[in-house]
């Protein structure tokens, strides 16, 4: 299999701290890649690096023959790569429809003329835009399905959790990076959560996914690979269970005797 | 009978317009304080008791259903009000300036009730506008047709050199340079001696055409006051831009102000370009009020730095907040009762800017999405989605 996307010598510094430190590694095309360590050990940093939020110190990020690392957060969604945020960003007073359109802005008209003038055409758009978005939802919620003119911030945690993935899909990205996907929910809700997510991996087999995640038995169950970060370095790397015994890994997370 | 009451009904919509005319032309009317103050408790009473009734909910139901027939019934109900008042100079004056002041709310309705630019210097650009008008149509041959489009199109110039401190600050600084603006706008006609200093410049009468707008018009034996002319002229202006804003509001336009408003991180990570959006939105906010200011100027003949205040900034600012932000037919109302009730509540004069302020405190303390509250964007209206089962192929496009 193809490599993706391949982080080389990835730094990032604010001032003295260093969050990310010479940071290495690469993600396989249709591949769920774990990213796993302790708090402030640079996993959300390293997602903002790649989605162009800031803007890394050294090191390049190649992805397509594109270097993310000097590409604007606008150009890094057009090429194909989409995120949730480990605090939910959705946009609350707004529909869910209108949120999941916020995700699939690179495939909408946004002409003065086409927007104001030929409503035929936009009504066109929406129509097919609307039965796409539908579809999408009701893989991962038959009920939510139905209330997609609703409110964002009128359904429950687990729903808005799924509407934040369904706005980074619906766009048909190649790689989708779930920055804490399991964050405020019970375990029973995080099951189903990644249920729906290998659902989706099973109707798009290009889809390359990385996961930040503190529920191991979440990493167990859906990642194939794990990459351990520790002080923004790389301590480990290999399937779940090579990772987990592994005796640096224990020691950043449980620390030494 | 009972269909007449249904939510898919024309009648409530239409009867509800029907009353909305009755009144305000009793309002405009009324000369003694006692009617005024029975008629302003009457209208709260009643709204209060319809409400209740659920009569209110219909109506609007209704109104969304019926958009083309309820929006010609505005368009009437404002006509005919005109028509009752024909040969009267204030309250059409009123009206008029009712209209061109909806239109300016619309385009700070643009700004901050969409796309989230706070914009304390509407008066100023309004003002623009004004100015445009004295100097264009007072000194030049320009048409003055022309000279409208050219008080917008000022407005929004000028505002562009507002964009690059507003692009770089947010919140309560953004406000702060909106503010300074509007107060150096002042200030700059007040020091400036071509533009008539303090004491300000006299605007020449529209003339579209060859139809003079500052001449009675006269019907046989009747003579209609100019002021027909205007509130016809600011009407369709009005006209216009509500539509232009409401397809706005219903398009993905509509959708990236929103966007750009509610979240510029989750704008940056799905392409939306903030700046561009916050520019748009701005700029054509502006070019409406330098639109509307134009008209009024030519309308009320003089214009004076003092009509320019901070003060009448947040006056409009308040209405957009009093309305409910980002309905405009919420505008529309709040604009009404802002700009006539003190005009018609003689005794309140001294204590207008009191009297907002106690009203928006109080709205926004018991019913903080103003009076009409926006409602969830509808893009199509009058558009359902299918019901389930009936859609086609149910996952077929699924997750391609």
């Amino acid at each position: 299999m193809s490599t993706l996307l391949a982080c080389d010598d990835l730094s990032m510094r604010f001032g003295g701290v260093v969050a990310l430190n010479q940071l290495s590694l690469s993600v396989n095309e249709g591949e769920i890649l774990g990213l796993i360590g302790p708090n402030g050990s640079g996993k959300t940093t390293f997602f903002n690096v790649i989605t162009g939020i800031y803007q890394a110190s050294e090191g390049r990020v190649d992805y397509r023959g594109l270097d993310l690392a000097r590409m604007s957060a606008q150009e890094i969604y057009r090429a194909g790569v989409t995120r949730t945020f480990q605090r939910s960003r959705l946009c609350l007073p707004l529909s869910i429809f209108d949120n999941l359109m916020i995700g699939n802005h690179r495939r909408l008209n946004h002409g003065l003329w086409f927007n104001l003038v030929r409503r035929a055409a936009f009504r066109a758009q929406f129509e097919e835009q609307y039965a796409q978005a539908l579809a999408l939802v009701r893989t991962f919620s038959e009920s939510l399905g139905e209330r997609l003119f609703e409110a964002a911030g009128s359904v429950n945690m687990i729903d808005r959790r799924r509407i934040e993935i369904c706005r980074a899909l619906i766009s048909e990205p190649t790689l989708l990076l779930l920055d804490e996907p399991s964050a405020g929910m019970t375990h029973e809700e995080t099951r189903e959560l990644m249920d729906d997510i290998l659902i989706v991996r099973e109707h798009m087999p290009g889809l390359a996914v990385i996961i930040i995640e503190h529920e191991m038995n979440v990493i167990e169950r859906i990642t194939d690979r794990c990459i351990v970060l520790n002080y923004g370095q790389k301590i480990c790397e290999g399937p779940y269970a090579e990772v987990a015994a592994d005796r640096q890994v224990q020691e950043a997370y449980l620390g030494t005797e | 009978m009972k269909r007449f009451f249904q939510a898919q009904s024309a009648f409530p919509a239409l009867a509800s317009m029907a009353a909305v005319t009755v009144f305000c032309g009793l309002f405009l009317h009324a000369e003694s304080q006692t009617a005024v103050m029975g008629l302003t408790i009457g209208a709260v009473v009643a709204l209060f008791l319809l409400a209740r009734a659920g009569w209110n909910a219909l109506a609007a139901a209704s109104f969304a259903g019926h958009g083309r027939s309820a929006h010609t019934a505005v368009l009437l109900g404002v006509l005919l009000i005109a028509a009752a008042f024909y040969d009267q100079h204030f309250p059409l004056l009123m009206l008029a300036s009712v209209l061109l002041y909806v239109v300016v709310c619309l385009g700070l309705n643009l700004q901050f009730g969409y796309a989230g630019v706070v914009n304390f210097a509407g008066a100023a650009f309004f003002g623009i506008g004004c100015y445009t008008s004295a100097v264009l149509a007072g000194h030049t041959p320009l048409p003055h047709a022309l000279v409208v489009v050219a008080g917008g199109l000022m407005a929004a110039g000028i505002g562009s050199l507002l964009i690059l401190p507003v692009l770089r600050t947010h919140g309560h600084y953004a406000a702060l340079i909106t503010i300074a603006f509007g107060i150096l706008f002042r200030v700059f006609l007040e020091v400036n001696d071509t533009l008539g200093g303090p004491q300000g410049m006299k605007v020449p009468g529209m003339e579209i055409l060859g139809w003079k707008l500052n001449d009675n018009l006269q019907f046989g034996d009747v003579e209609l006051s100019f002021y027909v002319n205007y509130v016809v002229l600011s009407l369709a202006l009005l006209a216009v831009a509500f539509m232009l804003v409401r397809r706005l509001e219903r398009s993905w336009i509509g959708l990236n102000l929103d966007a750009v408003r509610l979240d510029e991180i989750a704008c940056a990570a799905f392409g939306i370009n903030v700046a561009r959006w916050k520019i748009a939105a701005f700029t054509l906010g502006n070019f409406l009020a330098g639109m509307a200011g134009s008209i009024y100027a030519m309308m009320t003949g003089f214009v004076a730095p003092n009509s320019f205040t901070f003060g009448d900034s947040l006056i409009l600012v308040s209405i957009v907040i009093l309305g409910g932000i980002g309905n405009p037919w919420g505008l529309a109302v709040a604009t009404a009762i802002v700009l006539i009730l003190p005009e018609k509540l003689q005794f309140i004069q001294e204590y207008r800017l009191l009297l907002y302020a106690a009203l928006v405190i109080l709205i926004l303390l018991f019913k903080p999405d103003g009076l009409l509250p926006r409602q969830v964007r509808n893009y199509l209206p009058g558009w359902k989605p299918r019901p389930r089962g009936e859609s086609p192929a149910r996952s077929a496009k699924a997750v391609q």
